[in-house]
């Protein structure tokens, strides 16, 4: 199968984004121009725990980064990734072994090798889709800024 | 507040047309889409605020930038025509010039069809000059010239859905792959068919241009233009460092890279409109929603009377061509493709008699509108030879595709029947010297 869309289902990602609260971003830059900064920041402003996985940073946005995700001292929910394909099917084996939630790849980031491990060990795999973008099509505020959340809804959210 | 995951439906138009880009105002429970009638908007916190400005967050700040209304508008049109988004302007012409701005810079190349809105014509040239910028004109029929027209620094083709006046029907996945080819995107101005009739996107066009001002809004009351993009365009591909690279306007911000296929439209809206400021009103937006939720209803009214008005014209023996794209053999496979549900309701026709003809003839009518617009509820007319090309010579007209005795007709939604009748009235006065 070379279909992302199988992996971009609406209600997965809906699931995900309201259950999951630890979110650890591989690949997370410091760099506050950077795509996953980015998503980062608004990750944490949307009030969920981000947790640093760089190997070539300190600390990012106040939280400390560790090296790897086997690493990360405590459970984990998502594990979204900003790194280069051929460096998925390791990450989804150890999201696997720390016991994750969904794998998670940003744009760009496609690999059925990597989701394959992923759904073989438990996991829910969301691929080529913005952590942020969609967070802020089904709960935040995209629509503010004229792009096409694709929701069609007559229901008054309450907040 | 999670029993909103629902299993996935895909709407229909007619319910997209109303619902896209209105879920009810969450403070008021306000049903109907409020008019945001305020320049700016209060932040939160300072935190808030600087989050706004560096597009870490989607908030609010100055109605020069976003609108809530606006925005509306902006995620219907593009949520009918299968885009990502869209950046909304205060007119087509606007809208326009903003989505090449953006990409544009001198020393580049621009091919555009040559069968044009004179408006944009002028503009195109008008551009060209001002940002030095080359110009190539070619026949849009013509597949081998757009290619031929092709150079290295070539960033754009552009081209209109159905031509104005002329009717050219543009062979939109055609000329799509010959921008594909190169690298560079296919610029559509989709104004005379809008979404309902056809999606330029679907076809493989990257970058959608609209005056709302005509069917969209469909009842001639308001000024406005879109931009609409697919999301599809590699702008990494190296031949547009202008929205890849680092961007000395927003403190080095990497557009494409930061926001993937929301780059174009991001740039569009914080840079280009932020500095052009060319902003849609609110209630402007406003009015064009409303007119957008009976958009498919109204088109197929449209083209329908188009349709009946063309034929009858057509078995005239006083009238010696209708230029109604499926009466036409030359466009009637791109009609079948592109357009199934009808070629518009614009249409020119060609009187025997010439210019004093033409001026007759709009004298007699009554139902139909003398001006200068198309795509109103109401049917409009107008004589270019008399009017907007009145500068011109019987050569120069034909050399814009115009006879002296054309007549441009933009059909409405009345009954097909009255409009008929009003014809044959300004048919009647033709030679009668009053």
């Amino acid at each position: 199968m070379t279909d992302t869309t199988q992996y971009q289902d609406p209600e997965i990602i809906q699931r995900l984004l309201h259950s999951s609260r630890t979110v650890a971003i591989v690949g997370l830059s410091s760099n506050h121009l950077r795509a996953s900064n980015f998503v980062g920041f608004y990750a944490a402003r949307h009030g969920y725990k981000v947790i640093p996985v760089n190997p070539r940073e300190e600390e990012v946005l106040g939280n400390k980064s560790y090296p790897s995700l086997s690493a990360v001292p405590e459970p984990v929910d998502v594990v979204d990734v900003f790194r280069a394909p051929a460096a998925v099917p390791g990450i989804a084996e150890e999201a696997v072994a720390v016991g994750a939630k969904a794998l998670w790849l940003q744009f760009g980031v496609i690999s059925f090798e990597g989701a394959d491990i992923a759904v073989n060990g438990g996991l829910d795999v969301v691929m080529d889709r913005c952590f942020k973008i969609e967070h802020a099509r089904y709960i935040g505020r995209m629509h503010v800024l004229g792009f096409n959340t694709d929701v069609v809804s007559a229901r008054r959210e309450v907040y | 507040m999670n029993d909103e995951f629902k299993p996935d439906h895909t709407f229909g138009f007619h319910t997209r047309a109303i619902h896209a880009g209105a879920r009810p105002e969450p403070s008021t429970g306000a049903r109907a889409i409020p008019i945001y009638q305020t320049s700016s908007y209060v932040f939160e916190d300072p935190e808030s605020a600087a989050a706004y400005f560096n597009l870490q967050e989607y908030g609010n700040t100055y109605s020069r930038i976003m609108n809530p209304t606006v925005a509306s508008l902006e995620e219907r049109l593009s949520n009918l025509d299968g885009g990502i988004g869209a950046v909304a302007f205060a007119s087509g012409m606007a809208a326009q010039s903003a989505a090449l701005f953006t990409l544009l810079t001198p020393g580049d190349h621009m091919v555009a069809s040559s069968a044009l809105y004179g408006g944009t014509v002028t503009q195109l040239k008008h551009l060209s000059r001002k940002l030095a910028v080359d110009l190539t004109f070619v026949d849009p029929d013509d597949l081998s010239a757009w290619r031929k027209a092709l150079t290295d620094q070539t960033k754009i083709l552009y081209a209109e859905t159905i031509g104005n006046p002329a009717g050219n029907i543009l062979d939109i996945e055609a000329v799509a792959v010959i921008a594909k080819d190169a690298g560079i995107p296919l610029m559509v101005d989709n104004t005379f068919a809008t979404p309902y009739l056809c999606r330029p996107i679907e076809w493989g066009a990257d970058i959608v241009v609209y005056s709302v001002t005509k069917f969209l809004g469909g009842h001639g009351t308001s000024i406005g233009g879109a931009v609409v993009d697919s999301g599809e365009f590699d702008w990494s591909n190296g031949n547009f460092p202008i929205v890849a690279d680092p961007s000395p306007a927003y403190h080095e911000l990497e557009f494409h890279e930061t926001f993937g296929g929301y780059g174009y439209l991001m740039k569009l809206r914080a840079e280009t409109l932020r500095d052009l400021g060319g902003a849609m009103s609110p209630f402007n937006a406003f009015l064009f929603l409303q007119g957008l939720e009976t958009l498919p209803l109204r088109m197929d009214r449209h083209v329908g009377n188009a349709l009946a008005v063309a034929k009858w014209l057509g078995e005239r023996d006083d009238v010696s061509a209708v230029r109604h794209p499926a009466m036409n053999p030359k466009y009637c496979a791109l009609v079948a493709k592109y357009l199934p549900k009808g070629a518009g309701a614009v249409f020119c026709f060609d009187l025997e008699g010439g210019r004093e003809a033409g001026q007759d003839f709009i004298r007699g009518t009554r139902l139909f509108s003398h001006l200068a617009n198309v795509g109103d509820a109401k049917s409009l007319i107008i004589h270019p030879a008399s009017t907007t090309h009145r500068q011109l010579n019987d050569e120069e007209l034909a050399a814009a595709g115009i006879g002296p005795g054309t007549i441009r007709l933009s059909i409405g939604i009345e009954d097909a029947d009255d409009l008929i009748w009003d014809l044959e009235q300004g048919f009647a006065r033709i030679g009668t010297q009053q």
